[in-house]
């Protein structure tokens, strides 16, 4: 009778707290949602940034002409005139699923324009991420853990720079598709399904879609898979979860046109080939050592063991040859630069050049993760208190993605997932304990009950702690045990199920972590304050730094609100003034924004794949006038767009990025040499610049009437006086300046009409030395000078 | 991608909008004298002008009136300058005036004299072709002067050094050397545009007559240039003559014995040459314009916005010259396409039929990108063609390729006979016992 209504309590309980759960990761994707809105509120609802316009592009793209054409696409208004090939050299995971969207409100009659569909990407994906996190923590470490983590992980900052509201980028749907990957993979881990393990491939191939990062998923994967063989944790759950993956993941990967072949080509995906040998040579030992007396296994393993090193030899020393073959070790520019830091500025400077490419500072982790910073240790701890293969992976996916992220600034979205699982395991064990000792030391309670709830859930660790001993002990069959793990994991929620854990209590009851009262109290309202100052934290990272679309500045100053459209204005001045055909060069960071918003070919843009012809523009830039004029000519350009912030103080402008153009043009072009951009090392544009420097025209567009805004030439971002402050183009005239002077449009002026004769006057002979002589032998004097 | 990003730049229209389209011969002419006389001593110069259809409009370079264009439109498609003394124009016209009237595509016909002004040696300079600097240098030639009664300083030269060209001169050839008396020019070897039209002879030199040689002069020998025409970017064209009695009635009626030569000319070939090089200067001859640039694949007729590599394609343009009344196919053998993508990646020269089409097919390389078809078409005398029209070249599509390669048919064979295997593997294993 007793037991009937007992356990009716509980199933009530038990209901109760899924409904709970459910409201509580509603709320958490609404707070992951709405967190994300502080850009559409404080600017408008509009695509952020550089990639994201392009994706934006790609977008509108794909819903006007349908996925075939998509695929198929050769766009040939950038990388004039080499064209791309969109279809074949795109991540399509973000496009197609905001695509989606957008077909299925506009199919439900909900007519939203692709743009704003494109807005809210983000912000719905981070809400998926935050329930694929509570899955995945939930895995690891029950249902406590995994809403703490999801809670986390909706506003940790890190991810949101990625994912607010117009920040249209790869990253938005990759983290998700991420944790979700992770999630399937340890829940078939747990569970030893294969159907789960089908899952885990199909999230694979959507992560593959998304986002070049899924190498990162095809060498943590086989990293843990080798350390539960090296760990004696080998099981068939192990085998199902990995061997399935690979084959089927592998496969479906190279469907991906821009993977293709690389799926089983290059060095980044051997780990997961090696692995998936060793792990048919460890299931055949284990079956082997399952039929043969142990005397005929040693025989065996002996005979085996020397025949496999040498087949192993062969294999190694085949793959190391190919591998070396090739002059990069098969590894692409920037997974070398995961491995060794230092390669990219060493060797590629396009790599090197990007500011999210660079190390992070120590600051950036206390604004990117903040209190997680302190809770990722204890949460490691919390994981090997009983280490299992779940947690195991966790805390191989912190690891590594820390030293990930101390290579790259960007790796830190990596990161973030890995470090709200950590914190959440430890908040919520933290809080498990503390509330525990208060429930044990309350006086109101000391039922008979107490002792046995006291006992299971205080000791779930400790329980945990056996069902791993016992899992350690009957390795062979590990399906059955983990079967049995998992009700007892249930059962902890539930309290009570006195039917095999009295045995365990009688152990477990003098390991009872009892708290005093008034320190679990002060303990818990410590927690709770560091859980509000990350709240506050995140709040402010969402308002303030994270939400400016960089595309609209603005600035406050004591006499208000200052905002800086000038970039629109730029983009809709090129739309509207010029040709649908002319070529609009500039530096690559605006190729993007020019095809997305002023609708006009560019020569290179965001997508670097064509080292050269950014060379070449950099060279261009770095060039003096007429040597300029003559590359940007032969490449038909008409318009050539420079950023400039000297007027207003905007500090990424072009003449910062400047010493990049010259490191990548004179990668290619070794005419520009650096040194001659510098005086004494120092990159200066006042008068003790160079005249490389000062002739450059990169210089010259940049401040080119500049002294007429202030009379002195005094340029804000660089705190000097400009080197020289009056000169005239010859090759190129000004035709749009925008209200800032952020962006200053110029036109290549047309061959003279007329060449003029040699006469000896000098008023003449300076107009006469840009035409007369074709040659540019040796560095002319420029005349103005 | 519906729309078609192609577009056809004739830079021909562009540049020149002068010229119409129809008839690009010049109409109305604006005569700029020093003074009147030059009017009756020059006559025949202007009646052949004037009954070849052209208006000429006379008046003293310091005319108060003089104004080239009213309300942003020029009044007159050309302009001779037989004013080779006057230091300033009247009325608004200056150097740049005249200069912006060329580069808007007029044409201009410059005479300067012994002691030309500096004005009108500084538009010769802004078409690239140097006076002597020395003012009261002449050209002098002791070889090829002139026969006379007297025996002069040797300053009136007969040359018969003329321009190889046939568009430029006339198809009829110049028996009679050409009469020469003024000041000679040097031109810059780089500059491209301009033309040597009559060169003094190997052993001319400039200097004063009369005076003795102090210093080796300037200009000597072949270097020396008598009559230039200049051809500019925009098809403009400039007559720039260092003698403005080459024009004169004088001249023309001359009968000329060139000194070492036993045949004495009944007249001269000034005439001749003048008219034939004024007919070229007010294009009625040597101009071409090219319509109907077409380009389709093999087999169809449509224009496509894009085309694939490998693709086989026929192009086509029709190019034809003006005769001075009318349009006429224009023959030749030399021109040529490029598919051009940085550099040419085809060069074909056109076959024509004669009636004004040139065409030629070839195939798309197997390079994709933004190509384009270039006809860049530069003969001497005429005016150049410089056409450029964009074309897309795309890749395969994903389904263009070949489905089943033959040489891979042990892969085939391999993942067949797998899938197989383990079909019979999985039966066994599962079913035997």
């Amino acid at each position: 009778m007793a037991a009937l209504e007992y356990g009716g309590a509980t199933t009530l309980r038990h209901a109760f707290g899924s409904v709970l759960c459910f409201f509580i990761l509603l709320l958490i994707g609404v707070l992951a949602f709405s967190i994300r809105l502080f850009s559409v509120i404080k600017y408008e609802s509009v695509i952020h940034e550089f990639d994201p316009y392009f994706n934006y592009r790609v977008t509108q793209f794909l819903t006007k002409n349908g996925i075939y054409d998509f695929w198929n696409w050769f766009d040939d208004r950038t990388w004039y005139p080499l064209g791309r090939v969109i279809g074949g050299t795109v991540y399509p995971g973000l496009t197609l699923t905001a695509g989606s969207l957008w077909w299925l409100l506009n199919s439900l009659n909900i007519p939203l324009s692709v743009e704003t569909v494109c807005v809210f990407t983000a912000p719905i994906f981070s809400a998926n991420a935050a329930w694929a996190t509570y899955l995945l923590t939930k895995e690891v470490r029950g249902t406590g853990a995994g809403l703490t983590a999801a809670a986390l992980l909706a506003m940790v900052p890190s991810y949101i720079s990625r994912s607010v509201a117009g920040s249209y980028d790869n990253e938005a749907v990759a983290i998700f598709a991420l944790i979700f990957t992770f999630y399937l993979y340890v829940k078939t881990l747990n569970t030893g399904s294969l159907f789960y393990a089908t899952l885990n491939a199909l999230a694979y191939f959507y992560m593959v879609c998304s986002w070049g990062g899924y190498t990162f998923i095809i060498n943590l994967i086989p990293m843990h898979v080798l350390l539960c063989i090296v760990t004696g944790r080998y099981s068939s759950r192990l085998y199902i979860a990995y061997a399935p993956l690979v084959v089927l993941g592998t496969l479906l990967a190279s469907l991906v046109p821009v993977v293709g072949f690389n799926a089983v080509m290059t060095s980044e995906h051997f780990a997961s080939f090696l692995v998936f040998i060793i792990i048919h040579v460890v299931a055949l030992v284990y079956y082997i050592k399952g039929i043969l007396s142990p005397k005929m296994f040693k025989v065996a393993v002996t005979l085996v063991v020397s025949i496999g090193l040498i087949v192993c030899l062969a294999v190694i020393a085949v793959l190391v040859a190919l591998v070396a073959s090739s002059p990069t070790k098969g590894w692409s520019g920037r997974s070398l630069s995961l491995l060794d830091p230092t390669y990219a500025s060493k060797y590629i400077p396009i790599i090197a050049s990007v500011s999210e490419h660079q190390p992070p500072t120590w600051p950036s982790y206390f604004m990117d993760i903040n209190v997680l910073a302190f809770l990722v240790p204890a949460g490691i701890i919390a994981c090997f208190l009983p280490l299992s293969d779940a947690s195991s992976f966790v805390v191989l996916y912190i690891v590594t993605s820390v030293y990930f992220s101390g290579v790259m600034v960007r790796l830190m979205l990596v990161l973030a997932p890995a470090a709200c699982i950590m914190s959440g395991i430890a908040l919520s064990e933290a809080f498990n304990v503390f509330t525990r000792s208060i429930k044990f030391q309350l006086p109101g309670i000391p039922e008979n009950s107490h002792s046995g709830a006291g006992d299971t859930t205080s000791g779930s660790a400790t329980i945990k702690n056996d069902a791993v001993k016992s899992e350690k002990h009957s390795s062979t069959d590990k399906k059955e045990d983990s079967l049995k793990e998992r009700p007892s994991k249930k059962n902890r929620k539930k309290e009570k199920e006195p039917v095999e854990k009295a045995t365990i209590k009688s152990q477990v009851e003098k390991k009872l972590l009892a708290l005093p009262l008034e320190m679990s109290v002060v303990a818990i309202f410590l927690l709770v304050l560091l859980g509000a100052l990350y709240v506050v934290h995140c709040v402010w990272a969402a308002a303030e730094a994270y939400s400016a679309p960089s595309i609209v500045l603005t600035s406050y100053s004591h006499d208000g609100l200052h905002v800086f459209d000038d970039f629109r204005e730029a983009y809709a001045w090129l739309r509207h003034n010029t040709e649908v055909d002319d070529k609009v060069a500039s530096w690559w960071d605006y190729g993007y924004q020019t095809t997305a918003m002023a609708n006009r070919t560019v020569i290179v843009d965001n997508n670097t794949w064509n080292n050269t012809h950014i060379a070449t523009v950099g060279t261009a830039m770095s060039s003096p006038e007429k040597a300029a004029w003559e590359i940007f000519n032969s490449l038909d350009v008409k318009y050539v767009l420079v950023v400039f912030g000297g007027l207003v103080g905007y500090p990424s402008d072009d003449i910062n990025k400047f010493l990049w153009m010259v490191r990548i043009g004179g990668g290619v072009f070794p005419h520009i040499r650096e040194p001659d951009y510098l005086r004494d090392g120092q990159y200066r544009i006042d008068s003790q610049a160079t005249s490389t420097m000062l002739n450059c025209l990169m210089y010259k567009l940049s401040y080119y009437r500049f002294v007429e805004t202030d009379g002195k030439g005094f340029d804000r971002v660089r705190r000097t006086e400009i080197g020289k402050k009056y000169f005239k183009l010859t090759h190129f005239e000004e035709v749009f300046t925008t209200h800032h002077w952020m962006v200053r449009i110029y036109k290549l002026k047309p061959p003279k009409n007329r060449i003029r004769g040699k006469t000896k006057k000098s008023k003449a002979g300076s107009k006469t030395s840009s035409t007369t002589s074709s040659k540019r032998a040796g560095r002319r004097k420029n005349p103005w000078h | 991608m519906a729309k078609l990003f192609v577009t056809l730049i004739l830079l021909l229209p562009l540049l020149c909008n002068c010229f119409s389209s129809e008839n690009p011969t010049d109409r109305r002419i604006l005569v700029l004298l020093d003074d009147l006389g030059i009017k009756s001593s020059h006559s025949i110069f202007f009646r052949s002008l004037q009954s070849r259809g052209f208006e000429l409009d006379f008046k003293l370079a310091d005319d108060k009136k003089i104004t080239l264009q009213r309300y942003g439109q020029y009044l007159y498609d050309g302009l001779i300058l037989f004013s080779p003394t006057v230091e300033r124009f009247g009325g608004s016209l200056d150097l740049s005036a005249v200069m912006d009237f060329v580069d808007s595509g007029h044409d201009l016909i410059v005479a300067a004299d012994v002691s030309a002004s500096d004005l009108i040696r500084d538009i010769a300079t802004e078409c690239g072709v140097d006076f002597d600097e020395d003012p009261a240098a002449m050209v002098i030639d002791h070889t090829s002067y002139v026969v006379s009664e007297t025996e002069g300083d040797h300053t009136l030269i007969a040359s018969d050094d003329f321009i190889q060209s046939d568009v430029i001169l006339g198809s009829k050839k110049i028996e009679a050397p050409v009469l020469f008396q003024g000041i000679g020019h040097s031109l810059n070897a780089a500059n491209n545009l301009v033309l040597k039209v009559l060169s003094a002879s190997s052993s001319a030199y400039s200097a004063k007559p009369g005076a003795k040689l102090s210093s080796p002069p300037s200009l000597t020998g072949s270097a020396i240039s008598l009559v230039s025409v200049v051809q500019a970017r925009n098809n403009a064209r400039i007559l720039i003559s260092g003698s403005l009695a080459l024009f004169s009635n004088r001249f023309y009626r001359s009968d000329v014995q060139k000194a070492g030569s036993s045949t004495r000319h009944e007249k001269s070939g000034n005439e001749q040459f003048v008219t034939e090089l004024s007919k070229w200067v007010f294009h009625e001859r040597g101009h071409l314009k090219a319509v109907n640039v077409r380009h389709h694949k093999v087999g169809e007729t449509d224009e496509p916005a894009m085309y694939r590599i490998n693709d086989d394609l026929e192009y086509s343009i029709e190019i034809y010259e003006w005769s001075g009344k009318s349009w006429q196919p224009y023959v030749a053998d030399d021109v040529q396409v490029q598919f051009y993508m940085m550099s040419p990646y085809v060069l074909k020269t056109l076959s024509t039929d004669q009636k004004g089409r040139y065409f030629t097919s070839f195939k798309v390389p197997d390079v994709y990108g933004v190509f384009q078809f270039k006809v860049e078409y530069q003969k001497l005398g005429y005016t150049s063609l410089s056409l450029s029209k964009q074309i897309p070249v795309r890749p395969f599509r994903h389904n263009e390729y070949e489905r089943f390669i033959t040489t891979a048919f042990p892969y085939y064979g391999a993942s067949f006979s797998t899938m197989a295997g383990f079909f019979v593997f999985s039966v066994v294993y599962l079913y035997n016992k």
